[in-house]
């Protein structure tokens, strides 16, 4: 008897329980869609023109665009800016493609190939992030001290202390391969690599979790270092050295939709106010910017 | 289809090829998972036995949270592990974090509540008539104990196979506390999750044959050894 008066009353908290669910799932739907919308409506009264960027995603993860468009924006209010962030290659392919206007891209050598086959208008260098070598503050492969990257890697080579890798065929994986390589040391040639050239196959935020727990070096990007700083115990033992810059450029694709917006774009970008937007990015965040502008008439 | 019959080749090649790599992954895996559901017998069995045979306040509450532990979501499990362990967490000296021991830990976790709960239902299925006639007949209760275990073997047998298949097919608490490490704490699922990512589908549709055929072998053992005690009571 209880049990016919009990189902009826589970079976609506039931259904009211999947119904709260089924609203949320609808509102997580909806947001993207309204916030995309908004920006170019409700601020535009008049017909703006929409040009297309196309960059990477690790620019777009930093947060940069989330400050650097919208004051484009306002300087230019003809315009209007639409991200697609790809992968550095894809950028260029869509350079290529001209189904982007702009590129604000990162691998100066694909980006010189761009300008040589006459597919950009001018390449300027915008800015620089960087790359830190990042180890426990005991640093027993002295790194801080080495003499350039070169002694650096070699020291880490020794296998004192674990080095972790990404070993995920990440930018930041490539980096780390190339500044081997650069230092004419193959870490998987050494004897006993397998005890401290540690692969982790994981993203730069977990991989840098391991290496504080295992008091190891690993190479990170700045913005992802300052980003989980707070719970790691490791600190920057390397910076600023050339081969670990990360040079950005901006190139206005020949023959695309909106050639002028483009042009805009890079001429902002490069401007003294553009400039000053940059350098001041992630003072607020992290005590520290993230990009250098460094464009150079 | 033509992505499923290029990588099945490619991982085929590689297993046969006996890449180093892919099995030392299929060994730490064995290792691992057969260390946590080893000791999550010896935990699990005699609560287990508690539950299912004896009556007593608050057994009531244990099976509830045995029952729920059988649903224990093992990224909470993960995460608390990984905290505990953590350099700056309470157990932090040990120096256990993305380490094998660390994954057996996790996965001892996950298994005992599944051991415990599934051995309590084998026990307390068995007629407490015979354990109160053995009782009478002068056997002492370790006896009685064994016995009753005895009698419930196949239950038993059934919360070994339900431990092993569920930790061995786990990747969320194994990442947080194993890392991921190739060659230390690298198990089939975190290395399927990693080369689907690097998109070398080869490889992880190769340990997904390896860890689909594991689980089925010990559920076919089982299911045999089950058939074959049937037809001895019979």
């Amino acid at each position: 008897m209880t049990d016919r008066s009990v189902r009826p009353a589970l079976w609506r908290v039931a259904i009211v329980a999947l119904a709260v669910i089924m609203a949320f799932s609808l509102i997580g739907c909806s947001t993207p869609a309204t916030t995309s919308t908004n920006t170019p409506t409700a601020t535009a009264p008049v017909a703006k023109t929409n040009i297309v960027l196309a960059s990477t995603t690790s620019t777009q993860d930093s947060g940069l665009f989330d400050v650097l468009i919208p004051a484009f924006e306002k300087a230019d209010p003809q315009y209007s800016v639409e991200v697609i962030a790809v992968g550095s290659g894809e950028a260029i392919k869509m350079g290529e493609n001209k189904d982007a206007d702009v590129l604000l891209v990162h691998s100066p050598a694909a980006e010189k190939a761009f300008m040589a086959a006459g597919f950009g208008i001018e390449r300027r260098d915008v800015m620089y992030n960087d790359f830190v070598i990042v180890g426990p503050a005991s640093d027993r492969d002295g790194v801080k001290g080495a003499a350039d990257l070169n002694a650096v890697m070699k020291a880490l080579a020794t296998g004192k202390v674990p080095f972790m890798t990404r070993d995920d065929k990440s930018g930041t994986n490539a980096k780390e391969l190339k500044l081997w390589a650069d230092a004419s040391v193959s870490p998987t040639a050494t004897a006993n690599y397998k005890d401290w050239y540690l692969s982790t196959g994981q993203g730069m935020g977990e991989t840098l979790k391991i290496t504080s727990e295992k008091q190891g070096y690993t190479l990170s990007d700045r913005a992802t270092f300052l980003t989980n700083k707070g719970g790691l115990d490791l600190v920057i033992l390397r910076e600023g050295d050339k081969g670990l810059l990360n040079q950005y450029g901006v190139i206005p694709v020949k023959g695309a939709a909106h050639v002028e917006g483009g042009i805009a774009f890079m001429d902002w970008i490069t401007s003294a106010e553009g400039q000053t937007v940059i350098g001041e990015f992630g003072k607020e965040k992290f005590g520290q910017a993230l990009f250098t502008p460094n464009y150079v008439k | 289809m033509g992505i499923f019959i290029d990588a099945f080749r490619g991982g085929l090649a590689m297993l046969v090829s006996g890449a180093a790599d892919v099995w030392t992954i299929v060994l730490v895996s064995v290792q691992v998972s057969g260390a946590a559901v080893l000791l999550a017998l010896v935990l699990g069995i005699p609560i287990g036995f508690m539950l299912g045979t004896k009556r007593f306040v608050g057994r009531r509450m244990m099976l509830v949270i045995a029952n729920t532990g059988m649903g224990l979501p093992p990224v909470v499990v993960g995460l608390v592990v990984a905290m505990l362990l953590s350099r700056r967490g309470p157990l932090g000296s040990l120096e256990l974090l993305y380490s094998r021991p660390a994954m057996v830990i996790a996965q001892l976790v996950i298994a005992v509540p599944m051991v415990a709960a599934v051995s309590a239902a084998a026990v307390s299925a068995v007629p407490r008539e015979l354990r109160l006639q053995a009782r009478s007949l002068g056997a002492s209760p370790l006896q009685v104990a064994i016995m009753t275990l005895r009698e419930a073997r196949m239950g038993l047998l059934a919360s070994v196979a339900a431990g092993f298949g569920s930790i061995i097919s786990e990747v969320g608490a194994v990442t947080m506390v194993g890392g991921n490490l190739a060659g230390k704490t690298r198990v089939m699922t975190t290395a399927i999750v990693q080369y689907t990512r690097m998109g070398d589908y080869g490889a992880a549709l190769a340990l997904a044959v390896v860890l689909m055929a594991m689980v089925l072998a010990v559920n076919i053992l089982l299911t045999r050894v089950q058939q074959s005690a049937e037809r001895y009571e019979q």
